[in-house]
């Protein structure tokens, strides 16, 4: 059971600003279906450049739809260069506080607030901007926003990462590198714990071997279901290079295709460090 | 506020009878079994006749049984006890969906030298017994295959599994925790060299379970420092509620056929009911080969969590199969292994009974349900008009 504070609860059960806006100002976008947790939010701007009105629709747990809620509420009446420096923890705290693991709620109020107000700044379509270089490939986190995280919320271990963010949470290939982030922010060591069991050695032919075979049983049968298929194209280290073919060439759901039924079976049962990349034919 | 207990699969209600079978060895006869005083000894025969109680709901000799301390106990007792026994680290064949306390210790073993063979499962959580066949090699020694699954109540064919084990000449382990006291087990008509069963699943206490070990299967204690259980674990016999697990044994058997039909009919007009009432909704797991109190159910756009505290906010007690529940980032290792997409993992409701439930559990369920859906639905940025 969570410990969630009554505020949560409350902004749960009777959450403030629901929907979406016509015509609004921003949108912002951030999350998916398949990471568990999504929000989009909406903005309208009155004549001095407040926010007039804000919308949002969140998919998620009790404390991402709380999270949400919060953050319309801060932000309601604030100019955009109010609204830019709202921080995670000021939702966080509106709220009387998360459980650790449940922190990444808040990040993504931050998260959809920057894209919507970029949209509204820049036209550049709501969803979130990857600044930096990928570092959680499982959640799509990058450097940079693991710097910032680590930064705002004066963080110390990769746990705390994952908390705030999900980086590392996933297969936990990237676990070294964010303590190594960690570290650079704050100017001390951080040891890491490896809970992953060493790879068993394999030669390259064995690997590639394995690799085709995971494909054949593990991934073919499941795109083909959809009309779709894959080629393995080549192999270069962890790095996996396939190639989409026919439905799934032109599908719009690709990138989810690739994490979840492409990279994840592959890192199952090749190596926890694997990349795929999509090669166009 | 009504309480609504959905959540059987975790743990069920400590049955009257048993408490009340229980409560002397708190009072009165609080003696050591072991002793040679009178005061202690008298307490052994009703150690003996648990162990009578238990042996009989699943056709074993009393000999066979071995109290633990739970069912995760059982689990490793079987598992390492039996590579122990075999000397070495063999080949272990089990599944993608075990329960962890299965695939934890699969996977320790593994990582200290087990080869380890996990069987695919297909969309309706089922196993593919020719799979199974040519996973066997020379070096094969144990497989280990649960009876029925925790989250979507899912019936292996565990008898012909243990036949082709059997045929193999390896050890057959089955955790079978989800299915005594709800489904008919004979281990007199079945292969089944090892099986775990839980005390707090058939309406016993936290704190007691059991394994069968087939008369001739070697099985290495866990625990060593005493001659108890016939050498097979140590410590102090946990009398009281060794006796609550014998009388809890007794009752399953005397409501199996409750547990068949009138819970069955429950659980089968709660899903009915939700598939009705609520649309983008499916049943996760082979409904054909089933646990008669089992549901799981995916609603697609919204997120478990959500579900089961707006349950929780009309007295319902149900689980969830979504990783924010668990405070892991990934939904349940059996709805992946389905390959239920993630998209409706997140969204995935068990709700297991039991024969306490009545009718006006499932009204109440009913009528709350549906709207706790289409508020959440509400809110979610994937749902269209």
């Amino acid at each position: 059971m969570w410990d969630y504070t009554d505020k949560v609860k409350e902004h749960f059960s009777h959450p403030r600003n629901v929907g979406l806006i016509e015509e609004p100002d921003g949108v912002g976008e951030v999350g998916s279906l398949a990471c568990g947790d999504a929000l989009k939010l909406t903005f309208k701007l009155d004549d001095d450049g407040r926010i007039a009105d804000v919308k949002f629709q969140t998919f998620g747990c009790a404390s991402a739809i709380a999270s949400s809620s919060a953050l319309t509420e801060i932000i309601k009446g604030m100019t955009l260069d109010e609204a830019e420096k709202v921080t995670n923890k000021d939702i966080a705290e509106y709220l009387g506080g998360l459980p650790e693991q449940k922190m990444h709620c808040s990040v993504m109020g931050r998260e959809a607030l920057e894209a919507a107000i970029r949209n509204y700044r820049t036209g550049q379509t709501g969803t979130r901007e990857l600044e930096g270089k990928v570092v959680c490939t499982c959640f799509g986190v990058t450097d940079s926003e693991i710097e910032r995280i680590v930064r705002d919320n004066n963080l110390s271990s990769v746990e705390d990462v994952t908390n705030y963010c999900k980086a590392g949470g996933g297969c936990g290939g990237c676990r070294e590198e964010i303590a190594k982030i960690i570290s650079a922010v704050r100017g001390e060591p951080i040891e890491v714990e490896q809970p992953q069991p060493q790879p068993k050695r394999i030669t390259n032919i064995q690997r590639i071997n394995l690799i085709e075979e995971t494909i054949e049983r593990e991934i073919r049968p499941r795109l083909r279901q959809d009309g779709g298929d894959i080629e393995l194209v080549d192999v270069e280290g962890n790095r996996v290079l396939v190639s989409f073919r026919k439905a799934c060439a032109q599908c719009p759901a690709a990138p989810f295709t690739m994490k979840e039924i492409v990279e994840a079976p592959l890192r199952q049962f090749v190596s926890q460090d694997i990349v795929v990349e999509e090669v166009k034919p | 506020m009504r309480n609504v207990y959905l959540d059987n699969n975790a743990t069920t209600m400590v049955a009257p009878e048993v408490r009340d079978a229980m409560a002397p060895f708190f009072e009165e006869l609080w003696g050591n079994p072991s002793s040679i005083h009178t005061f202690g000894g008298q307490v052994k025969q009703y150690v003996d006749e648990a162990r009578a109680g238990v042996a009989a709901l699943i056709g074993a000799d009393p000999s066979e049984i071995v109290f633990t301390g739970c069912g995760s106990e059982s689990d490793n007792m079987a598992l390492r006890g039996a590579v122990e026994a075999a000397g070495g680290y063999p080949h272990i064949i089990t599944t993608r969906v075990e329960h962890p306390a299965v695939m934890t210790v699969c996977r320790y073993l593994g990582d200290r030298g087990s080869k380890l063979t996990e069987l695919r499962v297909d969309s309706e959580g089922r196993l593919d017994l020719d799979e199974l066949q040519d996973s066997i090699g020379s070096d094969t020694d144990i497989i280990s295959i649960m009876w029925a699954n925790n989250e979507t109540g899912v019936i292996f064919p565990v008898e012909e599994i243990a036949e082709i084990v059997k045929q193999a000449g390896c050890v057959m382990h089955t955790d079978a925790v989800q299915m005594v006291g709800k489904m008919p087990v004979d281990v007199k008509e079945t292969s089944v060299d090892l099986l775990s069963l839980s005390g707090h699943k058939l309406h016993a206490p936290k704190g007691v379970g059991a394994l069968y070990v087939r008369k001739g299967t070697k099985v290495n204690p866990l625990i060593l420092g005493g001659h108890q259980e016939g050498g097979k674990r140590a410590g102090t016999e946990n009398v009281p509620y060794i006796v609550g697990l014998g009388r809890a044994c007794e009752l399953a058997a005397e409501n199996m056929e409750e547990e068949r039909v009138r819970v069955k009919a429950m659980r089968d007009r709660l899903e009915e009911g939700i598939l009705a009432s609520c649309p983008d909704v499916h049943v996760n797991g082979d409904r054909d080969n089933r646990l008669p109190n089992t549901l799981n159910v995916g609603f697609e756009f919204i997120e478990g969590e959500a579900i089961l505290l707006m349950l929780d906010e009309v007295g319902i007690a149900a689980s969830s199969g979504s990783a924010c529940t668990s405070g892991s980032l990934e939904p349940s290792h059996v709805m992946r292994a389905m390959g239920v997409p993630f998209t409706a993992a997140h969204g995935s409701i068990r709700f297991s009974l039991s024969r306490y439930n009545t009718d006006d559990d499932v009204s109440h369920t009913l009528e709350h349900l549906p709207r706790i859906v289409n508020r959440l639905r509400e809110l979610s940025p994937f749902v269209k008009d």
